[in-house]
């Protein structure tokens, strides 16, 4: 494996991993507060019970996410040196913001996690509250820092470097500006998804308990109203990427050719000699029709674009695919959730509903991670596009596969124990509660 | 007006310096943990456990800061570093996810078996490896002169960090760290068994740390002159190093005396001087000879920006740290108990 290929590895699979345990740690302070909320409001133990579990398997999440996070802050210097002296002055800030962020969030969850008798509840539900603020603001921070990466802005090359640097307008990239609410909505999907399959498998076994039935109703609430708003605000960075990236979107699309009234094309795989995508279904004029709200829009194909900046077409068009057929997978399991509470207003009773809970526990985490496959991989042959090729930015350091190796086996085993904890958790809970009930009605 | 790039060079300076008396106090725990025995053993590791609990996730961000400053302000020596120094960084960094994950793992686990002593295990182990580590990069840093077109290998990229001063400070740093810890965990318990195992551990500890600061300081002859020439070349250098050896000295003499809060003001003192003894010598230099503070830094809109960033990110965290620590150390950091 070439050092070029072993860093792209390494730096993908950090990202990926870390992103992880990122997303709960941004979501799950809200599951944890709406708990509490939903304690001091009915007095009711299960939610205080609720609210004391999520909190401490988000502390492992959180710790995980910030240990791995720090990798991620030097492995930016480790595999990229000169992406970072050159990106330094014109993103870092970002980071810098993202510091303080970490900095509360920290301080907060360490007040949230011990502070139960030592604060009143109500200073104990605001730093909740400030957790799940100030994790959002790490999010949106560091995807708008990545968002600059695919549209540079602030700045102007004279002699071949980056001058009249403008660290403001560079966070404010068009890019991240829709990217980080996008992300923002995966991580509340993807986690309250994730959080309602686990309560829906243990509500078939155990129908009648409280505690997963209040459980279940807040991760799906949270996770519904994501799960709706998630492909509206994937159409608009859609259009966004038609506009600033039309090589990057053509890609997604399947789009070879420019073309006036574009179908949307679902499946396809790419044939590289032919040049053209195999057994594609085409609905006509919908492509021009969702990028320009016209259907003889046109949409550029990507063989308008010098073959050397393609990136690699098969990966990123599969990727945005699965990733968009997810997102419609669960919005329609948000909508017939919507449907069962306010219809029939029984969602316990439909059993087949729960099965698709159970079913969709990943589907977030999915989408996530290959949705991010297909911006970043889409981003190739650049780093920062239209400047800094990937190639150019990495490290002299030669035998990168000793670190690929060596993170490969240290995530792996991280994620098997996270797993195996996770899983003491969820069982731990079922018998714990109803000794509480007992211990009550006795 | 004092310039950007000095303002920026001392903030980095004071976040090292709460990352060593906070977060480096907690690989001090993880290395008593380490050295626990006898019949309290297990009360030991109880108090290592909660003193960290609250805080640690807290303190570890004062290194992500310095990451960030490094290289949103001085992205040139960041990038050096980061070529030089790949190895020991890579190896720091998977000790700091051992050490997170094996806390966090023992702590927040909802049940309570075996496998529990392993992550502590773990814990200790990491906790005893990345502070020698962390020293090591600050010595090579310190040292500087790398060479510009490496000839090999081993010159590129091992060469400069298996030298006698940075391995010196890396245990030095070690040791600073488990003082500090030592000093901390006697005013963390009112159990005076405890107390006492941790004063002689903190006395022992404090006499080290100043045999190993002087052989730090003439290793530094050879292996650093130009940490040697700024500390020896002007009236603070003489000063500052009277200074740390005044505060290890007064600090054994209150331990001895059972006067915990001036020892433990004397231990802060001593980090805290000994930190800024070396960010006064090796001014301007980030990497002697050719990398300053001046032709690594980025542009003046930048460095405004961060600054400011840095001040108003100053005002939330001051207050909520505080905060934090009312809340969880109010005996031990503010005396509400007398
Ligand atoms: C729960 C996860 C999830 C779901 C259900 C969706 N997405 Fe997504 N999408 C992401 C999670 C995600 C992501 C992983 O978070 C990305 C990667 C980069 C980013 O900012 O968000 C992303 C990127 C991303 C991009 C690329 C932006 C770029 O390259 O600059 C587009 C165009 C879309 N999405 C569009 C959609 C559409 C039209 C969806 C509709 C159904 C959709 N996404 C569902
Ligand atoms: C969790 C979310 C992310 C995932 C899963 C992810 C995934 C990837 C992948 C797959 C690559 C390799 C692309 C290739 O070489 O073909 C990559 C590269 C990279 N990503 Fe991301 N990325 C994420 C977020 C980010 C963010 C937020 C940043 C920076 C702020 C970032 C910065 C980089 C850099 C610097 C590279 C290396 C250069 C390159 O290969 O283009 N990524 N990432
Ligand atoms: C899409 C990508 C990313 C998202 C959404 C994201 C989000 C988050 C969030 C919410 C946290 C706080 C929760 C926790 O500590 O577990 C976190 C932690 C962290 N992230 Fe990321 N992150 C991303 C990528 C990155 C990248 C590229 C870097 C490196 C430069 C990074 C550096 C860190 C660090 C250093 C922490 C630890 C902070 C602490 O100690 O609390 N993250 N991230």
């Amino acid at each position: 494996m070439s050092d070029l290929l072993a860093a792209r590895s390494l730096m993908a699979m950090s990202l990926g991993f870390h992103i992880i345990f990122a997303m709960v740690s941004m979501a799950m302070p809200l599951l944890m507060i709406l708990a509490e909320w939903r304690w001091l409001k009915t007095g009711q133990d299960a939610y205080l019970i609720i609210a004391k579990r999520w909190a401490k398997g988000t502390a492992i999440f959180f710790a995980v996410g910030a240990v791995t996070g720090t990798v991620l802050s030097f492995q930016l210097g480790l595999l990229w040196p000169t992406f970072m002296a050159w990106a330094g002055p014109i993103i870092g800030l970002a980071f810098s913001i993202e510091g303080f962020a970490f900095f509360t969030e920290s301080i907060f969850l360490g007040i949230y996690l011990y502070g139960w008798r030592k604060v009143s509840p109500r200073a104990h539900l605001a730093a909740g509250g400030v957790v799940a603020l100030s994790g959002v603001v790490s999010g949106l921070v560091v995807v708008m820092a990545n968002g600059w990466m695919n549209t540079p802005r602030g700045f102007t090359i004279v002699d071949g470097m980056p001058s009249n640097i403008d660290p403001i307008a560079a966070l404010l990239n068009p890019s991240g500006l829709l990217q980080a609410p996008h992300m923002i909505l995966a991580a509340f999907a993807a986690t309250g998804f994730a959080v309602a399959g686990i309560h829906a498998f243990l509500l078939l076994r155990h129908p009648d308990n409280p505690f997963h039935q209040y459980a279940f109703k807040i991760a799906l609430s949270v996770g519904c109203v994501s799960a709706i708003l998630q492909p509206l605000s994937g159409d608009l960075l859609a259009k966004r990427v038609a506009e600033l990236q039309p090589l990057k979107l053509a890609v997604f699309e399947g789009q070879v050719q420019t073309q006036q009234g574009a179908p949307f094309r679902m499946g396809g795989i790419w044939n590289s000699e032919r040049e053209v995508f195999d057994y594609v279904l085409e609905i006509p004029y919908a492509l021009s029709l969702m990028l320009h709200l016209d259907p003889y829009g046109e949409v550029k194909g990507f063989k308008d674009f010098p073959k050397e900046n393609w990136p690699p077409i098969g990966i990123v068009r599969t990727a945005f695919q699965i990733m968009v057929l997810i997102g419609f997978l669960m919005m329609f399991l948000a909508l017939w959730a919507a449907w069962l509470t306010f219809g029939t207003r029984d969602i316990f009773q439909s059993k087949t509903f729960l099965r698709a809970m159970v079913a969709a526990t990943p589907l977030g985490f999915i989408a996530t991670e290959i949705g991010w496959v297909a911006t970043e991989v889409g981003r190739q042959p650049w780093v920062v596009v239209g400047y800094v090729k990937t190639a150019e930015a990495v490290t002299p350091m030669p035998g990168l596969t000793v670190p690929l190796i060596f993170f490969g086996a240290l995530y792996t085993f991280l994620a098997l124990i996270v797993t195996w904890l996770m899983f003491r958790h969820v069982a731990a809970t079922p018998d714990q509660f109803e000794m509480i009930v007992s211990a009550q009605a006795s | 007006m004092i310039e950007l790039e000095t303002a920026l060079a001392i903030v980095l300076l004071v976040a090292l310096t709460f990352y060593a008396l906070m977060g480096g106090a907690d690989f001090g725990a993880g290395v008593w943990h380490l050295l626990a025995h006898g019949s309290s053993r297990r009360d030991q590791h109880r108090l290592i456990g909660e003193a960290l609990g609250p805080i640690w996730e807290a303190n570890h961000v004062w290194l992500i800061l310095i990451v960030t400053i490094l290289f949103t302000a001085f992205p040139t020596a960041y990038a050096q570093i980061s070529v030089t120094l790949h190895i020991p960084l890579t190896l720091l960094v998977i000790g700091i996810v051992l050490r997170g994950s094996a806390y966090a793992f023992r702590h927040y686990d909802i049940q309570d078996d075996e496998i529990h002593v392993r992550w502590d295990q773990l814990f200790a182990l990491s906790s005893l490896i990345s502070p020698v580590l962390l020293g090591i990069i600050m010595g090579t840093i310190t040292a500087g002169n790398f060479s510009l077109s490496p000839d090999s290998f081993y010159e590129g990229y091992v060469l400069y960090w298996v030298q006698p001063f940075p391995l010196a400070v890396g245990i030095l740093a070690l040791v600073l760290f488990a003082y500090l810890a030592a000093v901390y965990l006697i005013l963390e318990t009112s159990d005076v068994q405890l107390q006492e195992i941790f004063r002689k551990r903190a006395i022992a500890a404090a006499v080290f740390s100043g045999l190993l600061g002087e052989i730090v300081f003439f290793l530094g002859k050879s292996g650093a002159p130009y940490l040697w020439g700024g500390l020896t070349n002007n009236i603070w250098g003489g000063l500052i190093i009277l200074g740390t050896v005044g505060f290890t000295l007064a600090a054994v003499w209150f331990l001895s005396t059972r006067q915990y809060w001036w020892a433990r003001t004397c231990a802060i003192l001593q980090v805290t001087l000994t930190i800024w003894a070396w960010g006064v010598a090796q001014f301007p230099y980030l990497i002697p000879p050719y990398l300053t503070i001046y032709n690594t830094s980025s542009p003046e809109f930048t460095l405004q920006l961060i600054l400011f960033v840095l001040l108003l990110g100053a005002l939330l965290l001051f207050p909520a740290l505080i905060y934090l620590f009312r809340i969880f150390k109010s005996r031990s950091v503010f005396g509400q108990h007398q």
